[in-house]
C-alpha cells in the first residue's frame, strides 16, 4: 500500500448525491491525474460527515479542510490551489459555515464543532466500500482480540456490563444483561438481530452508520453471536434505505471472502453468519416483538410480552435484538475497555450518542457527543441556533413518540434519567426544533395523523384511540373544537397508556401531555375559548 | 380451494416468479421477501399475482392478502411508470410539506394513492426517508429530491415529462 500526503474524502449520501457528488468527484479524479498528483492525492469514498444541506462536500486531510457547496466548476481552482500549491482558494465557501475569506478555526463552530465520535469516528476516515481500508484503520481488531486473548463468551458478556452500555434505541435497557439473558436461556438454536429499522420521524443516524461504516456493524454482531451463542444473525433494514442495503450486502459478502463471517469465523471454528432482511415500510416493526413477526414473514403485529424475545424471539428462539447504534459501540469498547467507555457520558450513562438536528435550525444534520450533553449546546453550539434570527419556541425530542420541550427545559442534560426527571425521553436522539411561528396544535396534528396511520391495529385502544385522538385534534385546527376536548385528549391518551398492547400506543402519551401541558394557552386558543388572548 | 380456481396464466413474469420462489422458498418465513420479488417483476400485486405466492409458498390466501395489506410498501392497484413519493414526517411536516403535497394534487390532478390518467405518475406520501437534513423532501423512484419548494417541486415534474416525452 502506497502513502498519500493528502487524502481527500468525498462524503456520499443522499444529499450529496443529490447535489452532484460523482460528478465532482470524477473531475477532482481526473484532475489529479493530469496534474501528476494520482501518488500523492487519495481520493476516497466515504460515509457522511454529519453535515447536510450543503451540497457536495469535500474534506481534505491531514489539514481538516472542509469544502462546502463544491460545484464541479470549483475543482480545477482546488486541485490547483490548494492541493498543489497548497494555497486555500478564498474564493470558495469552506468550514462548516459559509465563511468567505481567512481561513477560521474549523473544530468550534457548527457542526464541524470537536465531538466525541466512538459510533461513527471511522465513518469518514475510509472507503466503507472496501474492506481492506477497513482493516487498515483498525476494523476488525476487535473480533481478532477476542480470539487471540481467548475471551470467553461470558467474560465478553461480563466486558459490556462493566461499560454500562444501555440500548440506544430508545428505551435504554442494559445491553450486557440483554446478552447475558439470551446467553442462559435455554434453546438449541439462538439469534441476534440488527434492528436497522429507523423508521422514527427524523432520524437517520442509523442510515450514516449503515452507510458509513457497515462493517463496525458486522464485527459488533459476530461479537455479539459469538457472546450469546448464536451462529445466525439479521440485519433487519427498511426497504427505502437502498444505499444502506448495498453497502451493507458488499460488506457482508467481502467479510465472507475475509473469513470474518462463515462456518469458521478466522479459523477458530467459530461459525456465524449474517443475512439482509427487508422490511417492507412499518413503523410499528421498530418494536422489537413485531420485528421478530415480520421476519418471520407475517404481519408485523407486536407479541404480548412476556415471555420476551431473550427467551422466546426468532421462531421461538432465544433472539438478542439489538439497534444500529448500540451495536457500534461494541468493537471499541471491547478494544479499549469499559474503564475507557465509562469516562464518556454520566454516571448511570455512559457513551456518546448521536443526535440529528432538524427543523428551524441554521445548520442542520447530525453530531455525536457524550451522554449529557445540554440540550441547549446541541441546538445551539452545534446547530447553529434557530435559523433566521427567529426566536426558539420548542424542541420535539426523539420523534414521533417524543415530547414537546418549552424554553424553560432548554438547559436539561440529555442522557436518559435526566430527561426522565423531567419527563422527557431520549427516543431515538432526534431533536426537531421549531421557531416562534410554529403552531403547537399543528405540529400535534400531524404526529397524531401518522399515529392513526400506524397503528397495527391488533388492540382496540391503541386502534380506535389514535383516530378519536386524531379528529380531536383536528377539530381544533379547524376552529371547531371545544374546550373540553383539550382535557378529553389527554384522557383519551393517558388511558392508552395503561391499556394499550405495545410501546406504540403507549408512548401516544408523550407528545400529547407534554403539547398540552407546556403549551396549553395555544390550544385553548384554537378552541375559542381562551382567557389570555 | 378458493386458490385453486383463479386463472393463473404461464408467461414469463410467473415463470420468473416461480424460478425464485423455487430457489428461496424453503428458506423459514419466505413470504416478505417473496412478495418484494413479485412487486419488482409485476409493480404492483394483483389478486391473481397474491393466489399464485399463496399456492406455491402453501400459505392460505388470506395470510398472503393480511401481509400485503399491513405493509405501505406493497400496492393492490397498478401504478404509473414514476412514483412520486412526499414526505411528511415531523420534520418535513414542520417545513412545510403540506404546501407541496397541495401543488403536487393541483399540478397532476390526483388525490394521494392515485395515478394520472396517462399512467405516468402514482402519488404517494411517506413516513419518513431519512434525508430530513433537505427537509421537505420527496423521491421521485429511487432519486431524492430536498429542499423543496413549490416552484422547483413544479419544475422537476415538469423536466421529468419532458425528457420522458424527448426520448
Amino acid at each position: 500500500m502506497s502513502i498519500y500526503r493528502t487524502h481527500i474524502l468525498v462524503p456520499v449520501d443522499e444529499g450529496t448525491v443529490q447535489a452532484g457528488v460523482f460528478e465532482v468527484k470524477r473531475r477532482l479524479e481526473q484532475k489529479i491525474t493530469e496534474q501528476g498528483l494520482g501518488n500523492e492525492v487519495k481520493v476516497v469514498e466515504s460515509g457522511t460527515v454529519g453535515i447536510v444541506g450543503k451540497g457536495v462536500i469535500l474534506v481534505v486531510y491531514p489539514e481538516r479542510m472542509y469544502y462546502t457547496n463544491v460545484r464541479p466548476g470549483d475543482v480545477s481552482l482546488i486541485v490547483e490551489e490548494h492541493l498543489l500549491k497548497g494555497r486555500i482558494p478564498p474564493t470558495l465557501k469552506y468550514a462548516s459555515l459559509d465563511i468567505q475569506g481567512g481561513l477560521k478555526s474549523l473544530h468550534n463552530t457548527g457542526l464541524t464543532r470537536e465531538q466525541k465520535r466512538v459510533v461513527l469516528d471511522k465513518s469518514w476516515k475510509m472507503s466503507p466500500e472496501d474492506i481492506r481500508e477497513v482493516l487498515a484503520t483498525g476494523g476488525y481488531k476487535a473480533v481478532e482480540k477476542i480470539f487471540t486473548e481467548k475471551m470467553t463468551p461470558e467474560a465478553v458478556i461480563d466486558l459490556i456490563k462493566q461499560s454500562g452500555l444501555r440500548g440506544r434505541g430508545g428505551a435504554g435497557f442494559p445491553t450486557g444483561l440483554k446478552w447475558e439473558a439470551t446467553r442462559k436461556a435455554a434453546g438449541d438454536q439462538k439469534y441476534i438481530i440488527c434492528n436497522a429499522d429507523e423508521g422514527e420521524p427524523g432520524t437517520f443516524k442509523d442510515r450514516l452508520i449503515l452507510e458509513g461504516d457497515p462493517h463496525k456493524l458486522i464485527e459488533a454482531m459476530v461479537i455479539g453471536g459469538y457472546a450469546i451463542g448464536a451462529t445466525k444473525g439479521y440485519i433487519y433494514v427498511r426497504g427505502e434505505y437502498g444505499l444502506s442495503i448495498q453497502r451493507m450486502q458488499q460488506a457482508i459478502d467481502q467479510a465472507r471472502e475475509y473469513s470474518l463471517l462463515g462456518p469458521s469465523v478466522l479459523e477458530t471454528g467459530f461459525a456465524f453468519d449474517l443475512q439482509i432482511k427487508i422490511g417492507a415500510g412499518a413503523y410499528i416493526c421498530g418494536d422489537e416483538t413485531a420485528l421478530i413477526e415480520s421476519l418471520e414473514g407475517k404481519r408485523g403485529n407486536p407479541r404480548i410480552k412476556p415471555p420476551y424475545p431473550v427467551t422466546n424471539g426468532l421462531w421461538q428462539m432465544p433472539t438478542a435484538v439489538n439497534n444500529v447504534e448500540t451495536l457500534a459501540n461494541i468493537p471499541e469498547i471491547v478494544n479499549r475497555g469499559a474503564a475507557w467507555f465509562r469516562t464518556m457520558g454520566t454516571d448511570k450513562c455512559s457513551g456518546t450518542k448521536v443526535f440529528t438536528i432538524l427543523g428551524h435550525v441554521e445548520q442542520p444534520g447530525l453530531i455525536e457527543v457524550e451522554m449529557g450533553t445540554p440540550l441547549r449546546e446541541i441546538i445551539f453550539a452545534y446547530g447553529g441556533g434557530v435559523a433566521g434570527g427567529k426566536k426558539f419556541k420548542a424542541a420535539l425530542l426523539g420523534g414521533a413518540s417524543g415530547v414537546f420541550l418549552p424554553e424553560k427545559l432548554l438547559d436539561v442534560h440529555m442522557d436518559f434519567e435526566s430527561l426522565k426527571e423531567n419527563k422527557a425521553v431520549l427516543g431515538s436522539g432526534a431533536v426537531l426544533v421549531m421557531n416562534e411561528a410554529t403552531s403547537i396544535p399543528d405540529m400535534l396534528f400531524s404526529i397524531l395523523k401518522f399515529y392513526a396511520h400506524e397503528t397495527c391495529g391488533q388492540c382496540a385502544p391503541c386502534r380506535i384511540g389514535t383516530h378519536q385522538l386524531l379528529q380531536l385534534a383536528w377539530k381544533l385546527r379547524e376552529g371547531q373544537g371545544r374546550v373540553e376536548d383539550i382535557d378529553t385528549m389527554l384522557n383519551l391518551a393517558e388511558t392508552m397508556q395503561r391499556t394499550s398492547l405495545c410501546p406504540l400506543g403507549q408512548s401516544v402519551v408523550a407528545p400529547v401531555k407534554s403539547a398540552i401541558d407546556n403549551f396549553r394557552d395555544e390550544f385553548e386558543r384554537a378552541a375559542g375559548h381562551s382567557e389570555i388572548s | 380451494m378458493e386458490t385453486a380456481q383463479v386463472h393463473i396464466p404461464d408467461n414469463a413474469e410467473y415463470r420468473e416468479l416461480k424460478k425464485f420462489i423455487d430457489e428461496n422458498g424453503k428458506e423459514p418465513g419466505p413470504l416478505i421477501q417473496v412478495l418484494h420479488r413479485a412487486q419488482k417483476i409485476f409493480g404492483y400485486l394483483p389478486p391473481e399475482v397474491q393466489h399464485f405466492v399463496a399456492r406455491e409458498l402453501r400459505l392460505p390466501f388470506g395470510q398472503v392478502y393480511g401481509v400485503v395489506t399491513f405493509y405501505n410498501f406493497f400496492r393492490t392497484e397498478p401504478i404509473g411508470d414514476h412514483i412520486v413519493n412526499i414526505c411528511l414526517g415531523t420534520a418535513c411536516h414542520v417545513k412545510g410539506a403540506s404546501e407541496i403535497l397541495k401543488v403536487l394534487e393541483q399540478e397532476l390532478g390526483i388525490r394521494v394513492g392515485g395515478t394520472t390518467q396517462d399512467r405516468f405518475y402514482t402519488l404517494s406520501t411517506a413516513r419518513c426517508f431519512g434525508a430530513c437534513g433537505l427537509a421537505p423532501v420527496m423521491m421521485v423512484d429511487d432519486e431524492v429530491y430536498g429542499r423543496l419548494n413549490p416552484q422547483k417541486t413544479l419544475q422537476i415534474l415538469r423536466d421529468l415529462r419532458n425528457a420522458q416525452t424527448v426520448n
